[in-house]
């Protein structure tokens, strides 16, 4: 792999050098406590590992799979096309490891047999500038296998104190640094062995740690605890932790139609499991009825199903469930309770 | 990594296309068969599909929803649908008159896996609008009769009024190559000339082999765990069970969550399932 260095005095012209590639995007201030993936006017307001803005509200999902977005066009006459609107090119700067393997899992879901064309038409068209950082209390990225990235960013920035170590990803990240000229940098010994200290002292850095071995069976033996009780009795079913989610994906689709009563659009929006609506079919009869079905069906989908599916946890640890629930739910305190507690209770007798 | 490249991305799967109502049959108060047939006559000639795959329908402004086809791969140029009115789609579907146009996407889901089924007999057990899908498999297998050895149907309908496709299935009692076992639950005026009671019941009529039967189920929740019962009871691994599920799907090719029950989606690796898949997915029935 290419790799140049970029000293952290040419960050801000870096950044600037990356408005001729497409609009870009980085994490700024959103109100006063909130930081957000937004364009960048001034390279200066960029936020890069500001203690108290690590995790932006929304993940990076919300490029490619919109929060509304107009899939389809329909009238009697013309019958229904396709609405999707070309977008210009987006350079996305600052994104942190455990949100790359996001991406990289909601690639999985969008392809597979039938590739979700409104998706990938927008994840073409945005090239991705990783960044290292450094975990808090609720980063556990290191825990789900997150917290390195092999692939899928164009750039990926490592800092070594008095610069990053620029991995190129692909070829239009080396168009990036080619053409960025006395930008860029050679690396030496002193940077390698502090690229070295700094990956060796990583894992000692979270206070946060879980171990996920054996916990698709786990959970199947712990079908009927009591926590699913518990935790869907604290539930709001707010529906927060889904749309914070970098890896989750539920859409919801909706019919609207114009004042001519004619003509319209089809519209699909995030949805979350947690919502009573998730499962309920025509006639009123609902697959997970209560609260804790309901929890228990987001969790165990973080944790056991999409592993049958995909061969790994959906749940890549960023941390934003817990941090947003308006309940306190703990969500790594879940994992952690669910595989160490060794007193634990259930509704009843599994059968044979 | 995904191959931006190569990857056709241009090939929109959530486009309908537009599809013509050329007849309908009412078949119960809130029932109706229709015949439909894609505008476009090439893709209209070239619509091929599974026994037990399923359709997304639109109705311009109303929205989507999944119904399963009803006739069969072997009868070409037009596809059945059987659908009950349930609310918004399904009412509107039923209010959009002859000759009327509405959006159609797929075919969707996995099928009956009838490359293994044939060689073998086949029991059809289905319960009310449970017929729909199977009435694919069932023509399917009559139309391939060489391919299967015993072919049986057992048809149970709340009473005569709620019997769907009446007519052929009596019809089909003349017939030595298939028997033919229907039966209302109720018949309060007398007028039913074959049985009264549960499908469960029928079983005493028949003789089966249950190494040598696949059975498909398709019904309302308490008719699958009844008639799964007996069929354990007659001998049949869990694998030769096949049942239909429903579940709330709005997209139909996986991707939007819905349908999922634990790490299968009913969309893409149903809606047909082995009892053994069943029991290995919670919640499922
Ligand atoms: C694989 C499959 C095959 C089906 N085949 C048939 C058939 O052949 N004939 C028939 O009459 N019905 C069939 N159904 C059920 C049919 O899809 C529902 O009756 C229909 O979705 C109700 O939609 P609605 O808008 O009329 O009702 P509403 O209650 O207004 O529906 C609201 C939304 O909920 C969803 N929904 C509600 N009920 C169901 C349900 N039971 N299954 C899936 N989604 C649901 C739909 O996405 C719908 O947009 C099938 C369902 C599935 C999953
Ligand atoms: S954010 Fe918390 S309260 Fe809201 S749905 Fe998720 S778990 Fe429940
Ligand atoms: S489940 Fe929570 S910690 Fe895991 S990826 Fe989603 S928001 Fe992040």
């Amino acid at each position: 792999m290419k790799i140049v260095k970029l000293p952290k005095n040419k960050t801000n012209d870096f950044i600037e050098h990356l408005q001729s590639f497409g609009e870009v995007h980085a994490p700024q201030k959103k109100g006063k406590k909130s930081c957000a993936f937004q364009p960048v006017t001034d390279p200066s307001k960029v936020l890069i590992g500001e203690e108290g803005f690590l995790r932006t509200i929304l993940p990076l999902k919300k490029y490619f799979h919109k929060p509304v977005d107009t899939l389809l066009k329909f009238s009697p006459k013309t019958g229904f096309e396709d609405a999707y609107e070309e977008e210009g090119n987006k350079v996305i700067f600052g994104v942190h490891s455990c949100d790359i393997h996001a991406i990289l899992s909601l690639d999985r879901v969008f392809s597979g047999k039938y590739v979700d064309t409104y998706y990938f038409r927008r994840r073409k068209k945005v090239a991705i500038i990783g960044i290292s950082c450094v975990p808090d209390d609720l980063c556990y990225c290191q825990s789900m296998g997150t917290s390195f990235v092999e692939e899928g960013f164009d750039l990926f920035l490592s800092d070594v104190g008095d610069g990053y170590l620029v991995k190129v990803g692909t070829s239009l990240g080396d168009d990036m640094v080619s053409s960025a000229g006395d930008m860029m940098t050679g690396y030496g010994d002193s940077d390698i062995n502090e690229y070295k200290r700094r990956i060796n002292e990583f894992p000692s850095l979270f206070k946060t740690k879980v171990d996920e071995a054996d916990l698709p069976a786990i959970l199947d033996m712990e079908y009927k605890s009591e926590i699913w009780e518990e935790m869907g009795n604290r539930c709001f079913n707010c529906g927060i932790c889904s749309m914070v989610c970098p890896t989750c994906f539920c859409f919801d689709v909706n019919d609207e139609v114009c004042l001519d009563g004619e003509t319209g659009e089809r519209k699909r929006c995030w949805d979350s499991c947690l919502f009573k609506s998730h499962a309920m079919v025509a006639g009123g009869h609902n697959f997970r009825e209560s609260r804790a079905d309901r929890f228990k069906h987001r969790f165990l989908h973080k944790h056991q199903a999409f592993m049958g599916d995909f061969g790994r946890p959906s749940c890549v640890g960023c941390g934003r469930c817990t941090q947003d629930c308006p309940a306190d739910i703990h969500f790594v305190g879940m994992v952690k309770r669910i595989k160490d507690d060794i007193t634990c209770v259930h509704s009843g007798e599994e059968e044979k | 990594m995904i191959d931006f490249a190569r990857k056709s991305l241009l090939d929109n799967p959530y486009l309908p296309q537009q599809c013509r109502i050329v007849a309908s049959t009412p078949q119960t108060d809130d029932t109706m068969l229709f015949r439909v047939r894609l505008e476009d006559d090439r893709l209209a000639e070239s619509f091929s599909h599974m026994p037990g795959q399923f359709v997304q329908v639109t109705v311009m402004g109303s929205g989507e929803c999944p119904i399963s086809i009803a006739s069969s791969p072997t009868r070409h140029g037009f596809i059945d649908l059987c659908i009950r009115k349930a609310g918004r789609v399904t009412d509107a579907f039923h209010n959009l008159g002859q000759n009327a146009l509405f959006g159609l996407r797929g075919p969707y889901g996995n099928g009956y896996p009838v490359e293994v089924m044939e060689g073998n007999s086949l029991l059809i057990v289905a319960g009310g609008i449970g017929m729909a899908p199977l009435r694919s498999l069932l023509w399917y297998a009559l139309d391939h009769r060489s391919r299967f050895k015993d072919v049986i149907l057992m048809y149970g309908a709340r009473d005569q009024e709620d019997f769907l496709f009446k007519g052929e299935l009596l019809s089909l009692q003349g017939r030595d190559d298939v028997k033919t076992l229907l039966v209302v639950e109720k018949d309060p005026d007398n007028s039913w000339e074959g049985d009264v009671g549960f499908v469960t019941e029928l079983f005493d009529d028949v003789d089966l082999d249950p190494e040598t039967t696949y059975a498909a189920i398709c019904g309302p929740p308490v008719m699958y765990k009844n008639v799964i019962d007996k069929l354990l009871d007659c001998g049949f691994s869990k694998g030769r069970i096949l049942m239909s599920l429903e579940r709330k799907m709005k997209c139909g090719i996986g991707k939007c969550m819905h349908c999922s029950v634990g790490f299968k989606y009913t969309c893409i690796d149903g809606p047909i399932f082995t009892y053994w898949d069943a029991i290995n997915m919670r919640e499922i029935i």
